[in-house]
Parts: structure tokens; sequence; C-alpha cells
């Protein structure tokens, strides 16, 4: 049976996002906000690279104020998550809408996207680019809540953080995993600018 | 409520104020409290009401103390810290206090008391030569600091287990609250401090443990947070309230564990 010819409820309503997408998309929003900007407080109070993040962009006030969020922040963003990837693989949505992801079509769309000709008439069907792109920030949410619990907890998830190499590795790939959902963030949030009708499907489904 | 900022006795408030102050010189509690009330102010246009500070303040505390909860049930009695070899030891072992190092207070070793309280058979208080008698054990593992760097050092000492056993604690009590020369505190709860590496440190990497490091007797616990490893320790209180510490009192999370 291909995968092609299924009909799914949300496509029988018309619908581009079914609802339990769109709203752990925004609970996903405020979650890495949240995170993204107490992690910045509590790195600059010891920072690991060579710079600190400008204490405007930062939340909590102080390191205790960050950590307070950061710790709150982490349910949120874990609980959430959780959702969307039970009811993603339940509802069989990665499958659908990632895959496969096929290298010659990553190259093909990046050079439509890149000459400005890449098509977003049809948003229920990801271009190989997107399909990348989604699966990677997925894949990096995972990463950084693994080393997030390796940073937590080193000694009770000791060999947790022992696979990332120990707890100062661990500081770097979770660093590393803030990064690149930020830079997802930069691009997510450029597209959906560059094509409105992307916004309005992500809040009113369609 | 378990964690109501109670003040305890002895302490002046116009001191904890002016220390305070001196912690957070470029205003930032303010910062914390007026980012709460914008990040409140985004909430309401989501419908949400949370618009003041301190209330919002109060839930990040409430979730901290849920934190506390779930740490516990995490904490594994059993469960060891990883040791290193005495090749990994981080030299020169960095120095971190809420005072600059010149400022650690010098405690006469003569007239240095351990004063025991609370719920103890045995409350004699000790000497620093009673205390070097008793056995000792050596430790190289992992201090991880609240600001996130860690370092490997080599601790030497009582294990605090034995100790408690020794002068007839309450082993069955919540906390174990200990007290600093300089006015630093803070509390554990009971399973840790029966942790086979939760330690009475008298010596690191081999030297008499330098005031840097806490002359004479710090306490050491690699499923702890480096604040929750509290130096000069002069007191030693074993009861059931909560009783907070110096950090946790500002917000640090209790538990803290690792």
């Amino acid at each position: 049976m291909s995968t092609s010819t299924q009909r799914t409820p949300s496509q029988d309503l018309g619908l581009i996002h079914p609802l339990y997408v769109r709203i752990t998309h925004w609970v996903n929003a405020i979650a890495i906000f949240i995170m993204v900007a107490s992690g910045w407080q509590i790195y600059n109070a010891s920072p690991l690279l060579a710079f600190a993040f400008p204490p405007s962009l930062t939340l909590g006030g102080w390191l205790a104020g960050g950590l307070l969020w950061h710790f709150a922040g982490m349910w949120l963003f874990v609980g959430n998550g959780l959702l969307y990837l039970v009811l993603g693989l339940k509802r069989g949505h990665f499958r659908r809408k990632f895959l496969p992801i096929r290298a010659t079509d990553v190259v093909a769309d990046l050079g439509a996207a890149v000459t400005g000709r890449l098509s977003h008439a049809d948003l229920s069907v990801y271009n190989a680019v997107q399909k990348l792109f989604y699966l990677g920030v997925l894949i990096a949410g995972v990463v950084i809540v693994a080393s997030g619990l390796a940073l937590w907890k080193p000694v009770q998830f000791k060999e947790l953080a022992a696979l990332l190499g120990g707890y100062e590795s661990a500081r770097l790939v979770h660093f590393f995993a803030m990064a690149s959902i930020v830079l997802f963030l930069v691009i997510h949030v450029a597209m959906a600018v560059l094509v409105p009708r992307s916004l309005r499907a992500m809040i009113c489904g369609r | 409520m378990r964690h109501a900022l109670k003040r305890p006795p002895g302490v002046n408030a116009e001191l904890l104020v002016q220390d305070a102050a001196r912690l957070l010189p470029d205003a930032s509690r303010r910062r914390f409290l007026r980012q709460v009330a914008s990040l409140g102010a985004l909430a309401t246009l989501t419908g949400c009401d949370i618009t003041d500070a301190p209330s919002a303040e109060k839930a990040l505390r409430k979730i901290s103390e849920f934190n506390d909860w779930v740490q516990a049930r995490l904490f594994n009695p059993n469960r060891l810290a990883t040791t290193y070899p005495d090749s990994a030891v981080t030299r020169p072992f960095p120095f971190n206090a809420y005072y600059p190092e010149a400022e650690a207070p010098d405690v006469d070793e003569e007239r240095y008391r351990l004063i025991l309280d609370g719920r103890i058979a045995n409350k004699q208080p000790w000497t620093l030569p009673q205390l070097a008698e008793l056995p000792q054990e050596t430790q190289i593992t992992r201090l991880v600091c609240v600001e996130g760097w860690s370092a490997i050092g080599k601790w030497t000492g009582i294990p605090l287990r034995s100790f408690l056993e020794r002068v007839g604690a309450d082993l069955t009590a919540k906390y174990v609250h200990f007290v600093c020369a300089e006015g630093y505190s803070s509390s554990i709860d009971m399973p840790t401090a029966l942790h086979p590496q939760t330690q009475m440190t008298l010596a690191f990497d081999g030297q008499t443990l330098p005031t840097r490091f806490g002359f004479p007797m710090r306490i050491r616990i690699p499923t702890k947070l480096g604040f929750k490893n509290p130096k000069h320790v002069i007191g030693m209180t074993v009861l059931n309230n909560y009783t907070g510490g110096y950090w946790e009192d500002q917000g640090y999370n209790w538990f803290s564990g690792l």
C-alpha cells in the first residue's frame, strides 16, 4: 500500500496542520524561548567559549533566576515534546511528512530555493530541504534533552554522561545543540515571513 | 510550606540586604523582576494572568520545590560518583566563593570546635586533633559548580555517615544543617548525608585543607553541586525542619543533586 494514497482525517478536513501539531508547535515556541533565554543566562555565569550573550537577551536577571526558569521550562519543553513525538509516531505524521529524504531531491530543492524558484503552492507537502530541516531540528531536540539530562544528573545518569564523553563534553554537546536549534529558528522564522500563508496555516490549520 | 522563608535567628536583616546588594552590583535582581513582568505581559496577551512579578517568582519557586521532590526520588543512595586517577586532578584547583579569596576566614586551629546540635545523642564538641584521629578515606571526584564549570579534586576525610553513627545521630531525621565560620550555611537531605562518598574533608590533594578550600573542615559531597559543599564548617545540626541555606534562600534549588 502506497503512503501517498492514504487519506488521513486531517487531509479530509482540508487541514494543512492538525490541531495537535498546531498546539504543540506554539507551546514549543514558548518553551524554546524560555529554555534558550534562561540557558544564555546560565551560560554567562561561566562562559564555555570566548564570548558571553548580551544580558538583555537573557531571562532570569541573575544566575539563580535563570536556573529557576530553565528547570521549570524543561518540564514544558520535554512534556510538550513527548506529546508531539508520541502523537506524531502514532499517526504516522513523521513518516508521511518527513520521509523519504533523497539526496538528489535535497540538492535540487536547495538549488531552487536559493534561486527563488521553490514552489509553496501546497503547504501540506514539504520539499526535501524542509524535510531535512524539520527532521534535523527534531534530532537536535532529542540531543539537547539527552545532554541536558547528563548535565543535570551526571551521577544518577552517569552512563548517559559517559556516552556523551563525560560532563565537560556534554556541556559542549548541549551548547551546540542549542546553537543548531537557534540557527534553525532564524531560518524558520525568515521563511515564515517570506511565505505568510504558512504562518496562517500553523494558527488556523489551513 | 516547607520552603517558607524563615529568617534564621541571629541574622541581621540589614547586613543580609547589604550582602545581597554586594552580590548583585548591577541591580540584576530588579531586572529579574522586570523581565518576569514583561513575560507576564506577554502571557496576558495570550489570555493568562500572571502579570505581577512576585507571583511569577513564587510560581518558579514552587516548581523548584517540585524539582527537589523529583530529585530526591531520582537519588540512588548506592550510586557512586565516578572516581578518577590522580593524574586527572585539576591543578591548580579553582577557588570559588561569594567573597574574594583574601577574605576567606582564618579559623584558629587551637580554638576550633565542631559544635553538634539537634537530634544527636552525644553533643560533645570536637577539636581538630580529635577529628584527625578518626578513620579517613580519600576520593578523587569531580566538583560541579552551579555556574556550569567543573574540576577534579582529591579530598581526604571522615565519611560523614561513620561520624553521624559515632555521635549517635538520629539517622531517620530528614536533614543535616551546616553552619560555617564566615556565616555561610547549607542543609542536605539525610540520604545524601549517609551516601558513602559524602565526607567531612580535612585534607586536599595530600595537604592539610588550605584556607581557600575551607580549613579546617569542609563537607565534600560529589553527588551535589559545589555550593552544597560548605567550607569552614563549625556547626552541624541533625533535624526534621527545613532550614534552607545561604544561596538556597536566594533562589538556588535546594536539593541540587547530581
